[in-house]
């Protein structure tokens, strides 16, 4: 039982392991969506703002954790 | 010919190094229960664990055929670009100093100590060394699982494509294990999941926007532009962080 929990536990963190990162990584596919559907973004530069948007949420957070902890 | 390798290629060099790097990580603790606790138990957990990952591939890929391409795709892109913008983050911090590099050498000692503090092994049946080559197969083999169904998802072609560099990686290591007997130590494992993440987060990107039925400029060929694109931000980003580790405010804290 606890080698299927670990394993679910894995499972899990295979996907997230800090959750503003992946919390940002859904939510800026999700505002393309709607930005798409709603304020009629253009299909031409939709693609081009979905991976814009991705590569600053990377680069953000890796800088953020390079950031030294405030003792 | 040459349009189904431009679609399959790629597949199959991401399914392939990103395996390779799973079964390095799990050769290492099956090697370490195999010296300590003995090779049947060691072996008995992994081909138990590969049975398993094989009823997960039977059972889940034909349900995956009964949702619509596009809902797939969009799930499937989403889980990819989790998957590999957390693996790209770490390998960007590994690359830049900020966290250590692994060390399979390393691990392996630690687990060979591990078991031997363990206990006595059993005489037949040796459940700690069972589990333990349980465990670690499935928690990497469902990684692959995972990486195969995610680079597959754009058809049946590309799935298979995926499914000979992911087998490819297993024969390899395998090859490796058996020939050295100990830990591969030789791969550059954050290099190649450095060129790993970059590749995951491009096809993560790529099926999140085919999912949404974006036109991507070039079409199939922007693919290509992503991994350029993810790659040029991987390098800034080590750049920014080596800095800021550097930076004399980090080392004041250190």
């Amino acid at each position: 039982m606890s080698n299927v929990l670990t394993v679910l536990h894995e499972l899990w963190h295979l996907f997230v392991d800090d959750g503003a990162f992946a919390a940002a990584i859904v939510i800026w596919p999700a505002l393309i969506w709607f930005a798409r559907a709603q304020i009629g973004l253009s299909g031409g530069w939709a693609p081009v703002v979905l991976f814009a948007g991705l590569i600053c949420i990377l680069v953000a957070s890796a800088v953020a954790g390079a950031r030294p902890a405030r003792s | 010919m040459t349009s189904v390798w431009a679609h399959a290629g790629p597949s199959m060099l991401a399914a392939f190094l990103a395996s390779l790097v799973e079964f390095v990580e799990a050769l290492t603790v099956v090697l370490a229960v195999g010296t300590v606790r003995g090779w049947r138990g060691a072996l008995t957990g992994t081909g138990l664990a590969l049975v398993t990952l094989l009823l997960l591939v039977v059972v889940l890929g034909p349900a995956l055929t009964r949702i619509p391409l596009d809902m797939v795709q969009l799930g499937v892109g989403l889980l990819l670009l989790l998957f590999g913008m957390r693996w790209l983050r770490k390998a960007i911090l590994r690359a830049a100093g900020v966290i250590p590099l692994h060390d399979e050498d390393a691990i392996y000692a630690r687990e060979t100590r591990g078991f031997r503090d363990g206990g006595g092994r059993a005489a037949a049946w040796d459940p700690v060394a069972v589990g333990a080559a349980y465990k670690i197969t499935m928690v990497e083999g469902i990684e692959v699982v995972f990486i195969v169904i995610a680079v597959g998802a754009g058809g049946h072609t590309m799935l298979v494509a995926a499914g000979i560099g992911a087998v490819a990686a297993l024969a390899v290591v395998v090859f490796l294990g058996i020939l050295l007997r100990r830990p591969v130590a030789m791969i550059p494992e954050n290099a190649l999941k450095f060129g790993v993440g970059v590749l995951l987060c491009a096809f993560g990107t790529f099926w999140i926007g085919e999912g949404m039925q974006l036109a991507w400029p070039g079409q199939d060929l922007a693919l290509a532009g992503l991994v350029v694109g993810y790659l040029a931000g991987a390098f800034a980003a080590v750049a920014l962080c080596a800095n800021r580790a550097a930076s004399p405010m980090t080392r004041s804290t250190q």
